[in-house]
C-alpha cells in the first residue's frame, strides 16, 4: 500500500530532513510515527503527497510510484490520501460546511451529494451543530475535527494525520484518537504522527520511531498474537501516569 | 457553476481593483467604438462622392451669359454629361442662407456680389470627370473647378491618417487595459496564495483554481466593452440629428440598430479575448 525505498531528503537549506529510509505499510494498518519535532515525520507526509520530492529514492502509494508521477496526475493522487495537517490549513473565509465540501468540490461532485456527504461526515466527527459557524468560532478540538472531517470526506484508503492531537488536552486527544481509530476500522490505512507517549501506549498498534530522519525503531502491533501480561502492564502504567498528568496541566 | 460563483465571489471582495479593470477596459472600448464610427462614416462619404459624379464650376465674375450659355452647349456636346445645372448669384446666396440658417453673423455679411455663379455638372461615368474637368478649366470664364477627385483624395487621406492614429491608439489602450488586468488578477492571486496551496493539496486541477481567475478577467472585459459601447452610442445617437445637419444629405446617418448591435457582438468577442489573454498572462506569471 505504502512503501519507502531508500528515500533521503536534504533541502535546499542544507538540513537533512530523512536519510535512507525504507519502510513499507500495509492495507489497513494503523501506525503511529513517533518522533521529536524536525525528526522527519512531516516530511515523510509530504513526500507522500507529493508536497515535494525526494532527493533520492522512490516512494509508492497504491502501487504507484509517487516520485515518478506526471504532474496532472497529482490530483488524482491528492484526492486518495486525505491529509490532517499539523497546521490544519482550513480556508478561514468559509464556514466549517464550505471547507469540509471543498475537497469534493474540487472533485466536481454535485452541491446535493456534497451536501450529504458532508453532513455524514459532520456527524461522524460531532460537529454537524457546527457547520454554519467559521473556524476561528471554534475550539482547539473542534477545528481538529474539522480537518478531519475535510479530509475523510473522499473516502480515502489512506489518512494521514500530523499531530492531530498536538495541543489538545488528554479527553479531547482521546476522542481524536478514537475518531481515527474509528476511520481505521471501516479499512482506512491511518498513519498518526504525534509524541504524545499515553496515547500510543493504550492503542497498541504498530508504531514507527523516527529520529534525526532515521527510523530507530519498528515495533509491531501486538494485536495480531495479544499479550494479556503485557497489556495489562501497560494500562498500570498508563493509570500511574494520568493524575501526574493533569496536576501538571493545573499548574498550567 | 463553482467556478463562477467563486469568481463572482473575489470581484465582489475586491470592489476597487475590480472598478479600475472595469474603467481601463471601458475607456479601451470607448475609444474603439468611437473610431469604428469614424471610420466607417469617412469611408461611406468617401464612397458617396465617388457614387455620385459630380464636377462643379465656378464662374468668374467677368463671365457673360452668352459665355456660360456657349460652354453649356458645349459640354452637352461631348455626350458624356447627364445634366448641367446653373446656379446663380442669387441662388448661390440662398443655398448658403439655407445652410447657414442657424448662424445669423454668417449671413449677414455674405451678398450675391461675394459668390460666384456656377455649373453643377453630372457626368454618366465617373471616369470621364477627369477629361471634363481639363475641358472647363481651359476656358476662360471659368475661375475654379471642384470635382469629386479632389474631395476623395482630400478624404482618403485624412480617412488613413485616422486610421493610423486610431489603430495605435487601439492597440496602445489594449496593452495597457492587459497589462492593468495583468497586475490586477496578480494581486489577487497573491493574495490568495495560502488558500490556492491549500486546494493544490487535497487535490485541486490547475485548472480548477485557474478558471474563475480567467472568468473574472472575461467579466471586467465584457462589462467594460459594453460600458464603452453604450456610451459612444449613446453619443453617436444624441448627436445624429446635428451630425446629419452637418453633413448635408450625405446618406451616413441615421445608423440603424443592428449595425450597432453588430459592433457591441465584435466588441465583446474582442473582450472575451483581451480578457483571456490578460488572465492567462496573470495565471502563468503568478501560478506555477
Amino acid at each position: 500500500m505504502i512503501k519507502f525505498d531508500n528515500v533521503s531528503k536534504k533541502f535546499a537549506t542544507g538540513t537533512v530532513a530523512l536519510s535512507d529510509v525504507s519502510l513499507s505499510i500495509d492495507k489497513g494498518e494503523f501506525v503511529f510515527l513517533v518522533g521529536s519535532t524536525g525528526s522527519g515525520k512531516t516530511t515523510l507526509f509530504r513526500l507522500l503527497i507529493r508536497d515535494i520530492l525526494p532527493t533520492e529514492g522512490k516512494v509508492f502509494v497504491n502501487e504507484l510510484e509517487v516520485t515518478n508521477l506526471p504532474k496532472n496526475k497529482l490530483p488524482h493522487l491528492r484526492k486518495g490520501v486525505g491529509v490532517v495537517f499539523q497546521d490544519l490549513k482550513l480556508l478561514l473565509d468559509r464556514t466549517v460546511f464550505e471547507n469540509v465540501a471543498l475537497p469534493l468540490e474540487v472533485s466536481g461532485i454535485n452541491s446535493e451529494n456534497a451536501r450529504l456527504k458532508v453532513e455524514e461526515v459532520l456527524r461522524q466527527v460531532g460537529l454537524n451543530e457546527h457547520k454554519d459557524k467559521f473556524p476561528v468560532q471554534l475550539s482547539g478540538g473542534e477545528v481538529q475535527r474539522v480537518a478531519i472531517a475535510r479530509a475523510l470526506v473522499l473516502a480515502p484508503q489512506i489518512l494521514l494525520a500530523d499531530e492531530p492531537t498536538g495541543n489538545l488536552d488528554q479527553s479531547t486527544s482521546w476522542e481524536i484518537v478514537q475518531i481515527l481509530s474509528e476511520i481505521n476500522k471501516k479499512g482506512a490505512t491511518v498513519i498518526m504522527a504525534t509524541h504524545n507517549s499515553d496515547i500510543i501506549k493504550n492503542m497498541n498498534k504498530r508504531i514507527i520511531h523516527i529520529e534525526e530522519g532515521k527510523i530507530i525503531k519498528d515495533e509491531k502491533s501486538h494485536e495480531q498474537k495479544p499479550h494479556k501480561e503485557t497489556h495489562r502492564n501497560e494500562k498500570k502504567a498508563d493509570n500511574e501516569k494520568e493524575p501526574k498528568e493533569s496536576k501538571e496541566e493545573k499548574k498550567k | 457553476m463553482k467556478s463562477f460563483n467563486t469568481a463572482w465571489r473575489n470581484i465582489r471582495r475586491s470592489p476597487y481593483q475590480a472598478f479600475a479593470a472595469i474603467l481601463i477596459m471601458t475607456l479601451t472600448f470607448l475609444v474603439v467604438s468611437f473610431f469604428v464610427f469614424i471610420l466607417v462614416g469617412s469611408s461611406k462619404i468617401v464612397s458617396y462622392f465617388e457614387s455620385v459624379p459630380e464636377v462643379t464650376a465656378f464662374f468668374k465674375n467677368e463671365a457673360s451669359q452668352e459665355d456660360i450659355n456657349a460652354l453649356e452647349n458645349e459640354l452637352s456636346q461631348t455626350g458624356k454629361i447627364s445634366s448641367v445645372k446653373f446656379v446663380s448669384k442669387e441662388e448661390a446666396v440662398e443655398i448658403y442662407k439655407e445652410q447657414n440658417k442657424n448662424d445669423p453673423i454668417l449671413i449677414e455679411f455674405v451678398t450675391a456680389d461675394v459668390l460666384p455663379a456656377s455649373f453643377e455638372i453630372s457626368a454618366y461615368e465617373i471616369e470621364d470627370l477627369g477629361s471634363i474637368s481639363e475641358m472647363l478649366k481651359k476656358t476662360p470664364i471659368v475661375e475654379q473647378v471642384i470635382y469629386q477627385k479632389d474631395v476623395i483624395s482630400a478624404l482618403t487621406a485624412w480617412t488613413s491618417a485616422i486610421r493610423k492614429i486610431g489603430i495605435s491608439l487601439i492597440i496602445l489602450l489594449s496593452l495597457v487595459s492587459v497589462f492593468i488586468m495583468v497586475t490586477i488578477i496578480g494581486i489577487k492571486i497573491s493574495h490568495k496564495k495560502e488558500d490556492i496551496e491549500i486546494m493544490r493539496l487535497i487535490g485541486a486541477t490547475s485548472w480548477y483554481i485557474r478558471w474563475p481567475f480567467i472568468i473574472e478577467g472575461i467579466f471586467y472585459a465584457c462589462i467594460g466593452a459594453f460600458v464603452g459601447w453604450t456610451i459612444a452610442s449613446g453619443t453617436l445617437l444624441y448627436t445624429t440629428p446635428f451630425l446629419e445637419s452637418f453633413l448635408k444629405g450625405i446618406p451616413v446617418l441615421p445608423v440603424s440598430y443592428l449595425s450597432l448591435l453588430e459592433l457591441l457582438g465584435l466588441e465583446l468577442i474582442l473582450a472575451v479575448i483581451l480578457g483571456v489573454l490578460s488572465s492567462f498572462l496573470a495565471v502563468l506569471r503568478y501560478l506555477k
